[in-house]
């Protein structure tokens, strides 16, 4: 089975909710994750972010539900890295 | 999220809080202002029933409140769909699933409920004196007297409260409150009065 350990993703948002509320928001999505948040660019109405998440198992669908829910936009996987645990293959 | 914590949070993102603190304080002073000047009326002309003055202020009471949900719905729908529109412009994607398109529902509803709710409360405190003598109770204080204690209280309340959240002296901010309505209720006992 393959685990993702992290994730740096390109985000845009709306700049409610702020960077805070927002890396607060995906970090509830898992019992471990560990967010790190940086704003890159700030228009008029929105923010580019650069997320990085590290976490045992991070769930990529709920993490991209998060995002969608808090108003945000995935733009690109910038990093990921995975882990092979148990089994072969 | 409760709900309380959510209503909170749709009012925070979409910078709500002070158009609701607006909102309550305008309508709520119009309401406090509206039984006043009423109570003022009938106290200075001929003796009318409590249960004729209760009707007369619960009928002002009721049409303010209902005028404060449909006008502050109306224009507030429109200035959430407008935002949630330039926000979707911007953002290149539909947000009617997320918190923002929440808001756009939800924000306006709350905004209005405030609106309406503001003054009728107000008009309700300001007649319970009234009440308590139509049930038979008595009182200490002649009703109208009683009721016009309280809807200077409540005036001054508001005063504070304002006082309080623009960070001036509380009790100059109550004190101009309460001199508005004492104006009020002078010129209505000077031109209404026999």
């Amino acid at each position: 089975m393959v685990a993702v350990k992290k994730l740096v993703l390109d985000v845009l948002k709306p700049h409610q909710p702020n960077a805070l509320e927002f890396s607060s928001r995906l970090a509830e999505v898992g019992a471990d994750y560990r967010v790190h948040l940086t704003v890159i660019e700030v228009d008029e109405h929105t923010e580019t972010l650069r997320v990085v998440i590290n976490g045992q198992t991070l769930d990529f669908d709920a993490i991209q539900a998060a995002i969608k829910t808090l108003g945000g936009s995935l733009h690109s996987i910038d990093e990921v890295e995975v882990f092979s645990e148990g089994g072969s293959g | 999220m409760n709900p309380l914590q959510e209503a909170r949070f749709l009012l925070r993102i979409t910078r709500t809080q002070g158009i609701v603190r607006r909102y309550f304080v305008v309508n709520g002073f119009d309401g406090a202002l509206t039984m006043l000047g009423l109570i003022t009326g009938f106290s200075v002309s001929a003796p009318a029933s409590p249960s004729l003055i209760i009707s007369a202020c619960l009928g002002a009471g009721i049409a303010l409140g209902v005028s404060g949900v449909s006008s502050a719905y109306v224009s507030e729908s429109a200035e959430r769909r407008r935002a949630l529109e330039e926000l979707q412009m911007a953002m290149g994607t539909d947000l009617g699933d997320s918190f923002h398109g929440r808001a756009a529902r939800w924000v306006p509803m709350l905004i209005a409920l405030v609106n309406g709710l503001a003054p009728l409360v107000i008009s309700l405190l300001i007649l319970i004196p009234l009440w308590l003598a139509e049930a038979g109770l008595e009182l200490p204080f002649a009703p109208l007297s009683a009721s016009i204690a309280i809807a200077l209280l409540l005036i001054f309340l508001l005063g504070v409260f304002l006082g309080r959240i623009s960070g001036v002296s509380w009790w100059l901010s109550g004190f101009k409150t309460l001199l508005i309505a004492l104006v009020t209720a002078t010129l209505i006992t000077l031109i209404a009065g026999d």
